[in-house]
Parts: structure tokens; C-alpha cells; sequence
């Protein structure tokens, strides 16, 4: 046989492409030559597969051997076809089963020792392979857990490229080779955070539980020590489970960011980056590979952006467009990528640079220039997006020592659970699942539209201009929240009073 | 003579028996012109083959054919070439092409042949 094919996958993005391996044998001098785009990584295979070879005992051909990735055009990256390449090289000479080759995929980097390394991206490579049809995949040992979350697969977790050429029939003698691991696991800290070690600030927990019930924006300001990150902290912790779609989703993203996967979190992810993060960092990027950035990462859970007004305003107003769609598309050169942002923002800043404007008992040092330009990297359009504008005071001293009777998180997550789930009855037969996604035209003139008695306080704020039509939905979809969480069918003039007061702090 | 030439001229010397017993004709050993030397050269009616013979004792140093790379290809070219501009008569009409053949063994006249036909241009 001188043309033998197998399967890999490239990732575009979150998005899986098959990538049919083909390797010719021509009777030439000998020469190895890969080509179908492949970047350095990928060009420097050749001298990984011609040593991995040679040192598992299995000889590849001493003639002109051509690799072909086809789709040839597509653009690939990384050191993921090794294996691919090796099986389908070896196959146009040793005897091997040819139709059990190309009916598996084979995902993972060769070290020169013929060990299979540990790559990224296996999740999303795996889906997009079950989506195609394959049913057998071959992926390096210290992968094979992640493979294996992927539904009605057959994994083979190969230790070495023995062992592979062996699985498809090779006669070859398997080294007891020690398998290549994927690094330090690091096992999540339990998480301790209770809901209950918040002191005061009751009005503040509500808001909290508000924005888990209906997946809202949540922004905060107040001066240090108010307790904002503790209160974003505790926030999943009140979250329900994700589902397996959701679930799904960030694990895929955890392995394309390179960080190892071995069971499918049901915790929703709480990303929080430093102030300092570039545009690049937040929403992804990179000129040949396209990274997921922070808020990619943060797809069916938490963005928390602590010390919001110390971000360049640039990376803030990056996130507009991906709040409204919640998805982030990436256009480079080689490729565009879309990735999920499905996820619930949180912003914390200080009044002022000194924390200390607008305070009881403190005294501002700050120019009002200064206080300008500090709330002003929060531009009016990305306020705008927040559905939950909270303001927070220092807890004083008849709070302070009070006992610890807040709420606690199993009462608070049972709150939330609950109201998640009479939302969802109320949504059965639409797309939606959450208040947050529900569409402006159905708040306002679907089914459950609220009469327009009930309505007067927010129509009176549109007349004033005090809410913007966006703002007067996201009200709206906050009282929603309100109104399942007083397990309340209908809107009531209370909860679009509540939501009013909450999105601009503007009492009745 | 050094060990290594001796070997090389057992191996040529194995090469040719080999080309005669397939049915070429040996035209030319070792034949010399300023751009270097053809090992062999050989016809048939239709086509008219440069060879280069490789031999080695073993692989550890790779296999032979390893050792014909495109630069040494780009010269075997040449040296066709400049072959067949000294010896048109010779020509008469045939196509050329170059061959290697490889000689992988301790004793060249045991050793394994291997014989490329028509090794392409860089």
C-alpha cells in the first residue's frame, strides 16, 4: 500500500475541523515533507515522528514520504498531528489494518522517545470528532479522561507509539514506558466562602441573590472595606449546577486555555482579571493561534472585574459587544474564531481613587478632575449593560457587631434555585431560560407584559430620560427576578419599583 | 587503495553485474569530466541511465540513499547533462534518467540491492 489515511482535528476556535491525514510512499530518495499549511510546530513534526519511530522500533519507510493535511487550505497549528502523521507514515510500509486506521482519529504530540505528550484543546477536538461521526479516538494516556466525558466514544489513552501501531495490528513489542503526565492537577480548594460571613449590608446580599436568580449584571460601587469582592466571591457559591451543554462548554475552554480537564465541572467558572489586562487578554486573540481571552473563560459563569475603574477604558468598552450577543468573534489573517461570552458581569470600583469620596466620616483627597477621570473609564454605554447598579456604604459600628444572622448560601442557593426554576416554567415553549436573555419586544408587549398601571414609574423615568429603552428592558427583566423570588407569577408594581431603585438608585 | 574506495569499487562493480543481468548495457564506469564523476552509465533501447551507486558496511550512518540528497541530485543532473553533450552520437534519441542503487552489507557482493528508478529533480 502506498497511500494510507487517518483522522485529526484542527481547532479553529472552539470549532473542531477533521483533518484527513494522507501519506504517500514514492519511490524516491528519501525525504519527509508535510504540507496543508501547517505553522512551525506542526513543520517541525518531521523530525519528532522520524525519531519516535526509530526509537519504538518501528522503521519508517527510507523513500519519499508525503503528508498531506487535507483540508489543505485550512490553516493548523500546534504539535496535535503527530500522531496522525506517524500512523499514516508507518502505514504506507509496515503492515497494519488499513480500515481500522482510517476509521480512527488521532489527536497528540510525539516526544523523540516515542511517548505520546499531552495536548490542549482535546475536549472541543473530541466533540468535533463524535459530531463527524467517528467513533474511535486515539489520545495521549494523560488525556484520556477528558477524551473519555465525550459520550459514545471509544478512547484509546496510548502510552506510546507502540502501543497505537500495535492497536491497529502492528507486530511490535510494546515498551513498558511510563506515561507522559499532564502536569501538577490542581485540585479546586473546597470552597468555604459562606454567604453568612457578610456582615450587614443585607441590602447588598439581596442585590446578590437578585443578580444569581436572573443571571444580571451586577455593578458596585463603594469605598474599601464595603465588602464588594467578598460579596463577588460568594457569588458562585450560590449558583445552580451547570448543565451538561453549559458544563460542556467550559471544560472545552479550560482545555483550549491549556489547563488540564479531568472531570466535567459542574461549578460555573469565576474569572477574575487583573486590572492591568489588555484588550487581547479579555476577549482573546493572538496572530496565528486564537486564544479564548478572560471572557471566553468565563462563558457560563462569573466576570469579575475588581477595581473596574483602575481597567483601561479601551478593555472595558471591549466587553459592550459581547455582553449584547454573548459571543466573541475574533478575526486574524490565518482564521476567525468565535467563542462563547454567555457569561454574568460583576464590577467593583471605588468612588474615587482614594476610595474616600462621598463617604460618611471620610474626607476626599482627590481632585474633582481626578475623581472625573477615574468614573470615567466607565463609559455611560457600558453602564449602561449593568441591570444591577449597587451602591455600597462602609458597615457601621451597631452593624458591625451584630450577630451573624445573614443569610447563609444553602439558603440563599435554594432561594435562587427556586426562583431559576419558576422562571423557567414561565419560559417553557421559548428559547429562553433566564430573565437576563429574555428580548425586549417580549418584556414589553409578550404575554406576561406588565399592565400599564404597573408600568407608570418606568414609563414616567423613559419620559424623563432617566433610563434609556435598553435600561427600561433591563429594569424590566430585573423585576422579573424580584417577582421569582417572592414566587409571584405577575409583575407587581413593587418589583418594578425594586428594580427601578436597584438599576439607578432612584427611589418612588 | 583505502579501505572505503575498495569498498565503493566492489559495490559499483556488484551495481553493474546487477544492470546487465536486468537487461541494460553498460556503456561507461567511472567516467570523469570537470563537474565530477558518474559511476555508471547504462542503456536500453529507449532510455539512457546515469547511476549512482552507494554502499555502505551498515546503517549506522544512515541508510544509502540518505546520502543522496537534492544538492547531490542537482549534480547527478549536471553531470547527465555534460554526459550526454560529450556523447550525442551515443544519445541517439533516448530518454535519460537517473538511477541509484544501494548496497547495504558488510561484503558488496552479498549485500542488499536496492535500485531507485528514476530519481526525480530536486
Amino acid at each position: 500500500m502506498t497511500v494510507a489515511r487517518t483522522w485529526a482535528v484542527a481547532l479553529v476556535g472552539m470549532v473542531g475541523e477533521l483533518v484527513e491525514v494522507e501519506a504517500d510512499l514514492s519511490n524516491q530518495t528519501p525525504e519527509f515533507k508535510i504540507i496543508g499549511l501547517p505553522d512551525k510546530a506542526l513543520a517541525e513534526s518531521v523530525r519528532r515522528v522520524h525519531n519516535a519511530c526509530a526509537n519504538s522500533a518501528l522503521e519508517l519507510p527510507r523513500r519519499r514520504i508525503t503528508v498531506n493535511l487535507s483540508p489543505a487550505s485550512l490553516p493548523k497549528q500546534g504539535s496535535g498531528f503527530d500522531v496522525a502523521i506517524a500512523v499514516a507514515s508507518l502505514a504506507t510500509e509496515v503492515p497494519m489494518d488499513a480500515a481500522s486506521i482510517a476509521a480512527t482519529v488521532h489527536l497528540g504530540e510525539l516526544g523523540l522517545d516515542g511517548r505520546l505528550r499531552p495536548v490542549p484543546g482535546i475536549l472541543p477536538s473530541v466533540v468535533a470528532a463524535a459530531r463527524a461521526g467517528h467513533r474511535r479516538i486515539v489520545v495521549p494516556f494523560a488525556n484520556r479522561e477528558e477524551a473519555e466525558l465525550v459520550d459514545g466514544i471509544e478512547v484509546l489513552g496510548a502510552v506510546n507509539l507502540a502501543q497505537v501501531a500495535a492497536a491497529h495490528g502492528a507486530r511490535v513489542e510494546i515498551p513498558a514506558d511510563q506515561p507522559v503526565s499532564a502536569g501538577d492537577v490542581e485540585q479546586p480548594a473546597a470552597d468555604d466562602l459562606d454567604l453568612a460571613d457578610i456582615i450587614g449590608q443585607r441590602e447588598a446580599v439581596d442585590a446578590l441573590v437578585t443578580a444569581a436568580a436572573g443571571g444580571h449584571h451586577l455593578f458596585m460601587c463603594g469605598p474599601p472595606g464595603a465588602g464588594k469582592t467578598m460579596l463577588a466571591r460568594r457569588l458562585p457559591g450560590i449558583l445552580p449546577d451547570l448543565d451538561d451543554a453549559a458544563a460542556l462548554t467550559a471544560a472545552s475552554i479550560r482545555s483550549l486555555s491549556g489547563l488540564p480537564v479531568t472531570t466535567l465541572s459542574r461549578t460555573p467558572p469565576f474569572v477574575a482579571p487583573h486590572h492591568t489586562a489588555s484588550v487581547a487578554a479579555l476577549v482573546g486573540g493572538g496572530t496565528r493561534v486564537v486564544r479564548p481571552g478572560a471572557i471566553a473563560r468565563a462563558s457560563e459563569g462569573i466576570l469579575f472585574l475588581d477595581e473596574a475603574g483602575e481597567f483601561p477604558a479601551n478593555a472595558l468598552d471591549a466587553l459592550r459587544q459581547p455582553l449584547e450577543s454573548g459571543t466573541i468573534t475574533i478575526h486574524r489573517a490565518a482564521a476567525v474564531a468565535e467563542f462563547p461570552a454567555r457569561f454574568q458581569l460583576i464590577m467593583a470600583t471605588n468612588p474615587c481613587p482614594c476610595g474616600d469620596y462621598a463617604v460618611r466620616g471620610g474626607s476626599c483627597q482627590c481632585v474633582p478632575a481626578a475623581i472625573r477621570r477615574y468614573l470615567g473609564r466607565l463609559s455611560g454605554p457600558l453602564l449602561d449593560r449593568m441591570d444591577i447598579e449597587l451602591r455600597l456604604a462602609r458597615v457601621s459600628v451597631a452593624q458591625g457587631v451584630a450577630r451573624r444572622d445573614g443569610l447563609t448560601t444553602a439558603v440563599a442557593r435554594a432561594r435562587v434555585a427556586a426562583a431559576r426554576e419558576r422562571a423557567a416554567r414561565r419560559l417553557s415553549g421559548t428559547p429562553w431560560r433566564l430573565n437576563a436573555q429574555l428580548p425586549g419586544t417580549w418584556l414589553r408587549d409578550g404575554p406576561a407584559a406588565p399592565p400599564t398601571l404597573v408600568r407608570r414609574p418606568l414609563d414616567a423615568a423613559l419620559h424623563r430620560g432617566a433610563l434609556t429603552l435598553r435600561g427600561y428592558d433591563r429594569v424590566l427583566r430585573v423585576a422579573w427576578s424580584l417577582a421569582d423570588l417572592d414566587g409571584s407569577s405577575q409583575l407587581g408594581a413593587e418589583h418594578i419599583g425594586r428594580a427601578l431603585y436597584l438599576k439607578k438608585g432612584i427611589a418612588l | 587503495m583505502a579501505n572505503k574506495d575498495e569498498l565503493g569499487r566492489a559495490g559499483e562493480e556488484r551495481a553493474a553485474r546487477h544492470l546487465e543481468e536486468s537487461g541494460y548495457r553498460v556503456l561507461h564506469r567511472n567516467w570523469r569530466c570537470r563537474e565530477g564523476e558518474i559511476d555508471l552509465v547504462v542503456c536500453t533501447d529507449t532510455d539512457l541511465v546515469v547511476v549512482e551507486v552507494k554502499t555502505r558496511r551498515g546503517e549506522g550512518f544512515g541508510h544509502p540513499f540518505e546520502a543522496i540528497d537534492s544538492r547531490k541530485r542537482a549534480r547527478l543532473w549536471r553531470l547527465a547533462m555534460a554526459w550526454s553533450a560529450a556523447h550525442r552520437d551515443e544519445l541517439q534519441g533516448r530518454r535519460i534518467r537517473i538511477d541509484a542503487i544501494g548496497l547495504t552489507g558488510p561484503d558488496p557482493a552479498t549485500a542488499r540491492l536496492e535500485h531507485l528508478v528514476d530519481v526525480e529533480v530536486p
